[in-house]
């Protein structure tokens, strides 16, 4: 399957995709510039993580004005996968993709930690290898992963199911202290209404290798290889991206 | 041929005064005069006095940093560049060197200890390298002192934010807290990147009509007189006020400078390269052109500024942050412009190298500074400076009046910063960018896979100013042991070492003392580990208001691992397997931890024989490699009683252990620090083997106890007999419980 990652200046885990997807999953990646608008006819677009203008004014606040995000809202409009991690969680929520918003954790600080992760909707094309309720572990490390959208939109997007992924402890209780940054609802990951543009602050990029971090990431790239090889889904979009 | 530089309107006269003004001496003042011919302008001046204060000229050191040993069969580039360079193997050089950030940090935590980072940053990727691990020593003084918190605080701060915004991982490091830091901290910061071989960059300028590339960020006012007056001075009252002369970074401009030199040097337009650190540009301007002995000349009116008004003196003295220079291949500049350009970066041509090897700037169309090249970077006085045995000896804690329980000691000891986690420090580090990272901050070393090779680098920063303050040559060694032992204990061979030397005002005899005492350690170390010395930094002037910090050389070890898989960690694995201590000698309480909190004893430190340390450290490495080993971890602050738990603290499932072969009711047994102890794992069936790795060259290896499933530490029957669980709680809330 055809994969693109977005550099933008100050993207830093765009190597990390890049590599994770091409050396370990064995997929075909192309690194796309921000300045470019051709996506290359890549079936999945990631927008890493990092510091994407040095967050200046705010985090994603800027990428999000990048030439090749006009390519990726009609690649969404169109229908197709898109999946931000970290800051790229954050310029999709600045680029309206996503719905709320992600403020500064609530200790103040950066924070780097292994976290665990309850999968609340195991029907979306990102979690589809999956079942409601498995718990997956995966690191987080950002300084503004504090999710926060107003109340009468959180309950909607519970119904509708938009909130994929809560932060849980081991046993898998979304309690206050497993909570690391202050997230409303303990919210780690939520869709659009479509389910084809997804955001997360944890990094399955860096949950691929049982020698590293571990390998409970690969289920959500898994996932999306899983829902991507079906044909139905595949003629979803208007024949890949331009 | 020499012309007479112009004087500016408005600019002082130039005498003694002025040159005193400057941090230069009465002889300093006389030689310039007697380089040059004349007396300088008020622009070469202050060229001059930063490149020859301490800081940018070693004046004080060089003769003796000689003496360390930078050779050897792996070192592929020892001195004369910006950084050392090892040979990994499989193609690959790890590029390494630690760096002082120490005044700029006290005067100003956030942004001192920020361009700490971002300087020896640029030290390793300045040489073609990618910078791939970042590691920092930090020391601050006493909790109880009202500035510590908001040093420390600030520090980490600082650290976080340029290293986890420039994606390079803070995968180790060391802090310390002690009343003899309270005025003078300490911020030490070490970097290391991978370059393929011959691809390594270099810093010697060469070709006579090749072009001079500024990049990067533009210049502004700030740091101006940072290596001279803040870096090469002691500290006092007024010290606050100088907080201007300290830099500001930008994370973010450093990030696209790495990725744009990086991508610029695969043009091969490129002919050299340097940063703009200390002295700015015109360190980095006369260094290069003094390397590969030439000339060069600057149009001042072409530098970015940030500010039209800036001075040629405010210009050439800069040292705005996130600045290169490079030799550029005459004609093919736009190569290298348009990578520049692509990352959204200044890249001017702003002069020229030349063959009558002077340094000169011109500004407005005229000259206004002209010297010899070799004055500036090569001519700066050597001193031999006057060493002399302090008189009095060492000041030590109060004697013991009588030994606590050992429980209660084990409790404390994990309870107290110097000892406990340092997880609330490094949680707040980006450790796994760049998806390298087998073993992380919180182990005796760092431990990083190599991406398409068997390969690991295995690293680790130590000090020990406790033992350096009882005696500057033994506490010296021990640290290079010390160093080497934790790479070791994760399976890797020492490879090369870098070091940080922080010591007081090198004008007083004592301080030049501890300082050669301590070089002396160094190569004897270095020799007996056939680990070079291949990088490093001296940082003088260590003091406040005539008090010198105690002797703190940081040493970082780089090992290599041919097999990364077969690393070994610090937790015991696996309930039933014995435990065994291997040591070299039997520790001792003077310099400890345990001597800090409950008072000295009578006892001085254990002296180290380097033959026996390097024997050590061939067992484990041999051991390890026939897989014998299950875990190991090197004694350090708490000694063996600490190093025990910390074992247990496995983060996969908490472990106990069951500890019968050891006595009690020695004090030093459990707590005493010095030379080497390890506490190994191992099963049942591999003891005898794994023995014998040591016992054939007489190092002690026995076996002290079993691990066991039940979460309980218990050694000598009930004199320490108590919850993993617990002790575990108390060491990860050591730090968080003081702030």
């Amino acid at each position: 399957m055809k994969w693109g990652v977005i550099r933008f200046p100050g993207s830093l885990d765009d190597f990390d995709a890049v590599y994770g997807l091409r050396d370990v999953l064995g997929q075909d990646v192309t690194a796309l510039w921000h300045k470019d608008e051709s996506l290359q006819g890549a079936e999945c677009i990631v927008l890493p993580g990092g510091f994407s203008y040095g967050d200046h004014l705010r985090c994603g606040a800027i990428a999000r004005f990048s030439p090749i995000m006009k390519s990726v809202a009609k690649f969404a409009a169109d229908g197709g996968l898109v999946i931000g991690i970290c800051n790229g969680f954050q310029i999709l929520t600045e680029a309206h993709l996503l719905p709320g918003a992600l403020t500064r954790n609530r200790t103040l600080s950066f924070i780097c930690d292994r976290v665990h992760l309850r999968v609340e909707n195991a029907k979306t094309p990102f979690t589809c290898t999956t079942r409601a309720g498995d718990i997956l572990a995966m690191p987080i490390k950002h300084g503004e992963g504090c999710y926060v959208a107003p109340e009468k939109e959180l309950l909607q997007m519970e119904e509708r199911g938009q909130i994929v992924l809560r932060y849980v402890d081991a046993k898998g209780d979304a309690t206050d202290a497993a909570n690391p940054n202050g997230s409303m609802r303990s919210i780690a990951g939520v869709a659009n209404e479509r389910f084809n543009v997804f955001g997360l602050m944890p990094h399955p990029e860096h949950a691929l290798e049982a020698m590293l971090f571990g390998a409970d990431g690969r289920k959500i790239f898994e996932s999306i290889i899983a829902f991507q090889s079906v044909p139905e889904h595949r003629g979803q979009m208007r024949a890949g991206a331009k | 041929m020499s012309s007479q530089p112009v004087s500016l309107a408005g600019e002082p006269k130039i005498d003694l005064a002025q040159a005193h003004a400057h941090g230069l001496t009465d002889d300093e003042f006389h030689l310039i005069e007697k380089l040059l011919g004349r007396t300088p302008t008020f622009t070469e001046l202050g060229v001059f006095s930063v490149m020859w204060s301490e800081h940018c000229s070693y004046k004080s050191s060089r003769r003796h940093l000689k003496t360390l040993p930078s050779g050897g069969d792996l070192v592929a580039v020892g001195e004369g560049e910006n950084a050392g360079a090892i040979d990994v193997g499989d193609g690959w050089l790890a590029v390494f060197k630690i760096e002082s950030h120490n005044h700029p940090s006290y005067v100003e935590p956030y942004q001192g200890a920020a361009t700490g980072v971002g300087g020896i940053l640029r030290d390793i990727f300045t040489m073609g390298a990618r910078p791939i691990a970042n590691m920092d020593s930090l020391k601050f003084g006493s909790f109880d002192h009202p500035k510590t918190r908001f040093l420390l605080g600030g520090v980490v701060a600082g650290i976080g934010g340029y290293g986890n915004c420039v994606g390079v991982p803070t995968v180790a490091g060391e802090t310390m807290f002690d009343a003899a830091y309270n005025g003078n901290i300490l911020v030490n910061a070490f970097s290391l990147g991978l370059a393929r071989k011959g691809e390594l960059q270099s810093a010697h300028a060469k070709g006579v009509g090749n072009s001079v590339l500024y990049v990067g960020s533009a210049t502004g006012r700030d740091g101006i007189h940072g290596a001279s007056l803040l870096a090469s001075a002691e500290f006092d009252a007024t010290s606050e006020a100088k907080r201007p002369t300290v830099q500001v970074g930008d994370p973010f401009q450093e990030k696209l400078l790495i990725e744009a030199c990086l991508e610029a040097a695969q043009t091969g337009a490129m002919v050299a390269m340097q940063d703009m650190g200390a002295a700015g540009l015109t360190s980095s301007s006369s260094e290069m052109a003094a390397r590969g002995g030439l000339g060069i000349v600057i149009d001042l009116d072409k530098i970015p500024l940030r500010e039209a008004t800036l001075t040629p003196y405010e210009i050439l003295l800069s040292e705005s942050q996130e600045r290169m220079l490079i030799v550029a291949e005459r004609g093919r500049e736009a190569e290298l412009q348009k990578v520049f350009e692509k990352w959204d970066l200044h890249a001017v041509v702003i002069g020229t190298i030349t063959d009558d090897s002077r340094w000169r700037a011109t500004w407005r169309g005229e000259v206004v500074a002209d010297i010899p090249v070799r004055a500036l970077a090569d001519q700066a006085p050597m001193y031999d400076r006057p060493v002399a045995a302090p008189k009095t000896p060492p000041a030590r804690p109060a004697p013991i009046k009588s030994h606590p329980a050992p429980a209660r000691v084990l409790r404390e000891l994990l309870g107290n910063p110097n000892v406990g986690s340092k997880k609330w420090i490094y949680r707040q580090y980006d450790s796994l960018v760049l998806s390298n990272t087998m073993l992380g901050p919180g182990s005796d070393a760092a431990v990083l896979r190599i991406k398409g090779s068997k390969r690991g680098l295995a690293m680790t920063v130590d000090s020990n100013p406790r033992a350096c303050a009882l005696d500057p040559y033994l506490g010296a060694v021990a640290t290079v042991c010390e160093a080497v032992r934790n790479v070791a204990c994760a399976g890797a061979r020492p490879a090369g070492i870098t070091n940080c030397l922080n010591y007081g005002n090198p004008e007083r005899p004592e301080i030049m003392w501890q300082f050669t005492r301590g070089i002396a350690a160094l190569r004897d170390a270095s020799l007996a580990f056939k680990a070079p010395v291949i990088s490093g930094n001296v940082s003088f002037y260590n003091e406040t208001e005539g008090r010198a910090i105690p002797p703190t050389p940081t040493i970082a070890v780089v090992g290599i691992l041919d097999d990364v898989s077969k690393r070994v960690t610090q937790h015991f694995k696996t309930p039933g397997d014995y435990i065994l201590m291997v040591r070299t000698a039997k520790p001792s309480l003077a310099a400890s931890e345990y001597e800090a909190m409950y008072g000295s004893s009578p006892e001085g430190l254990t002296p180290i024989d380097l033959a026996r340390e390097n024997a050590l450290v061939e067992g484990l490495l041999g051991a390890i490699g026939e897989g014998l080993i299950r875990s190991a971890h090197d004694v350090a602050e708490g000694g063996l009683g600490v190093a025990l738990a910390e074992a247990c603290f496995n983060p996969d499932k908490i472990l106990g252990a069951l500890i019968d072969g050891l006595s009690t009711s020695d004090a030093a047994e459990l707590f005493g620090e010095g030379p080497s102890t390890i506490v190994i794992s191992a099963h049942e069936k591999d003891v005898v083997r794994l023995g014998s790795f040591f016992q054939q060259n007489g190092i002690e290896c026995r076996t002290i106890g079993r691990v066991t499933e039940n979460p309980s530490l218990s050694v000598g029957g009930a004199s320490i007999d108590d919850d993993v669980n617990e002790l575990n709680r108390i060491y990860e809330s050591a730090l968080p419980g003081r702030l």
